[in-house]
């Protein structure tokens, strides 16, 4: 099993660890709970050096990210990222991934960690059947990740930049603090303000004192506490954001995922702009009347919650599975993704989970996110 | 921390307290750290009859679902109801206040496949 640069951190706060796509990771400090409620109200330190980092450089880096990703990256300017899937030739999703343009020909890739390998031998091929001369580095391992998640996570912050502050949402700057470069991006899977950092593997440790110099993360009440990975499951959830594996995979056309804002059918109409890999597939998907499912929010009765794989009715007809679920936090309802019939997914439409053990949740289709932050 | 030894542990987890003829089941820490904060606890109604291996509800937790299971025969006579308001007890107490049913035993034979304290903390220290 891997371990991230940030391993002796997680040991000395008492982390319960769990083996997570091949990486030794924390599955939670003091409580799921408390680390939930922490993230929503304060602020939250999350370890995510386990997600890969790749970067993309060379004359055709552009045109090589216009093929690969399903969403529009030429018009990004330097400092910005943007959310996208990588598709594969059937139109379902590979990964998903965030783009950060650092100059014209300079990007770098934030990919789940259960996709690296997979991702990096699709961008080999893409680059060699292309012929583009575009340079592709694996920076996982000496880097490290760590997200500050939470409505005081600026306060923090503040007292060391007032640049990060002043970023707007999917921007980033690249700092030099202490001798190290930081890239540090507005950005985060949550629901709430925050930033991501991705710094040297080797200085993450020190840059975590420095940061926490202040901050007893020990102690109730302080600003920032670590948080695992429990909770950013269920704050994702919360927030309406989809995970590969669950909402996303190879074999869930992208059309059913709820994320058609990143989907850039026409950018290849322009002089600049190139094919992707699986456009054909959705084109014909939407020529053929659309997909036959679409992710929906539900809310269901009682304190149960649905998995992942229960069957989704409407009467007694089944009419689509459970994706994710679980007893809301910080709503107390219990609440759930699922992929739907696109006759129900209207909000207000009554569905019923079925859990497999004989007992029924009913409940109905509601907007999502669940959870808005307080702006 | 030791889990208490007036009791017998399973390779499912829970724990059986023998007093009379009525066995208290709950779940061990170990169990309780991998499911992670329970949220939710529903237990077969007393009088519902129980065999070794037959599930006598189910706990969730704020990430999964788990069946729970006897090992003895017999009939459930009470069930925590404590729990229905704050399932959190579950794990705040596991050994005491977090315990689920009782059952009135006509068979602890299964008893014997338990392990006790030493052995099973030694093979899943929580």
């Amino acid at each position: 099993m891997r371990r991230t640069p940030l391993h002796g951190f997680h040991l000395e706060h008492k982390a319960h660890m769990v083996e997570f796509a091949g990486w030794e990771m924390p599955l939670y400090y003091s409580g799921i709970l408390e680390e939930h409620a922490q993230v929503r109200t304060s602020g939250g330190l999350f370890d995510v050096s386990h997600m890969g980092r790749v970067k993309v450089t060379g004359r055709h880096a552009r045109r090589f990210l216009e093929r690969v990703c399903s969403r529009r990256v030429s018009d990004m300017t330097a400092g910005q990222c943007r959310y996208s899937l990588v598709l594969n030739e059937g139109g379902g999703v590979r990964d998903d991934i965030i783009v950060y343009r650092l100059d014209e020909d300079d990007f770098l890739l934030v990919v789940n960690a259960s996709n690296r390998s997979k991702l990096m031998e699709h961008f080999e091929a893409v680059r060699s059947a292309g012929d583009l001369a575009v340079k592709l580095e694996d920076h996982t391992e000496k880097t490290a990740m760590v997200a500050l998640q939470g409505p005081r996570v600026m306060e923090l912050i503040g007292r060391y930049s007032k640049e990060i502050p002043s970023l707007k949402r999917y921007r980033f700057s690249v700092k030099n603090l202490l001798v190290m470069k930081i890239t540090v991006s507005r950005t985060g899977y949550t629901g709430e303000d925050g930033i991501e950092a991705i710094l040297p593997a080797g200085a993450v440790g020190m840059a975590m004192k420095f940061l926490l110099r202040d901050v007893d993360p020990s102690a109730a009440g302080a600003l920032i506490r670590p948080a695992g990975l429990g909770a950013r499951d269920t704050l994702r959830i919360e927030a309406g954001m989809p995970l590969y594996g669950h909402e996303l995979g190879e074999g869930i056309g992208a059309w059913s995922c709820g994320v058609d804002f990143a989907i850039t059918m026409e950018k290849d109409g322009d002089a600049r702009g190139e094919p992707f890999v699986g456009q054909e597939a959705l084109r014909r998907v939407m020529s053929e009347g659309g997909p036959k499912h679409r992710l929906v929010g539900l809310e269901l009765e009682g304190r149960r919650a649905a998995r992942q794989g229960m069957s989704v009715l409407s009467g007694e007809t089944a009419v689509g599975t459970v994706t994710s679920g679980c007893l809301s936090p910080s709503l107390g309802k219990s609440i759930a993704m699922a992929f739907v019939e696109p006759s129900r997914v209207e909000v207000g439409s009554a569905v019923r989970v079925e859990t497999g053990k004989g007992s029924v949740l009913e409940g109905r289709v509601v907007p999502m996110p669940f959870y808005k932050a307080a702006k | 921390m030791a889990s208490p030894a007036d009791r017998v542990y399973s390779s499912t987890h829970e724990w059986f307290q023998t007093q009379g003829d009525v066995v208290t089941l709950g779940l061990t820490r170990f169990a309780v750290n991998q499911l992670t904060d329970v949220t939710y606890v529903e237990m077969k109604k007393a009088g519902t009859k129980v065999k070794p291996g037959e599930p006598v509800g189910e706990v969730e937790s704020v990430k999964t679902t788990s069946d729970v299971y006897s090992a003895v025969t017999g009939e459930i006579v009470e069930v925590n109801t404590a729990l229905s308001d704050d399932p959190s007890l579950v794990n705040q107490d596991p050994y005491g206040k977090g315990w689920l049913v009782k059952i009135k035993a006509s068979d602890s034979s299964g008893l014997s496949a338990c392990l006790p304290q030493a052995a099973y903390d030694a093979q899943y220290p929580a």
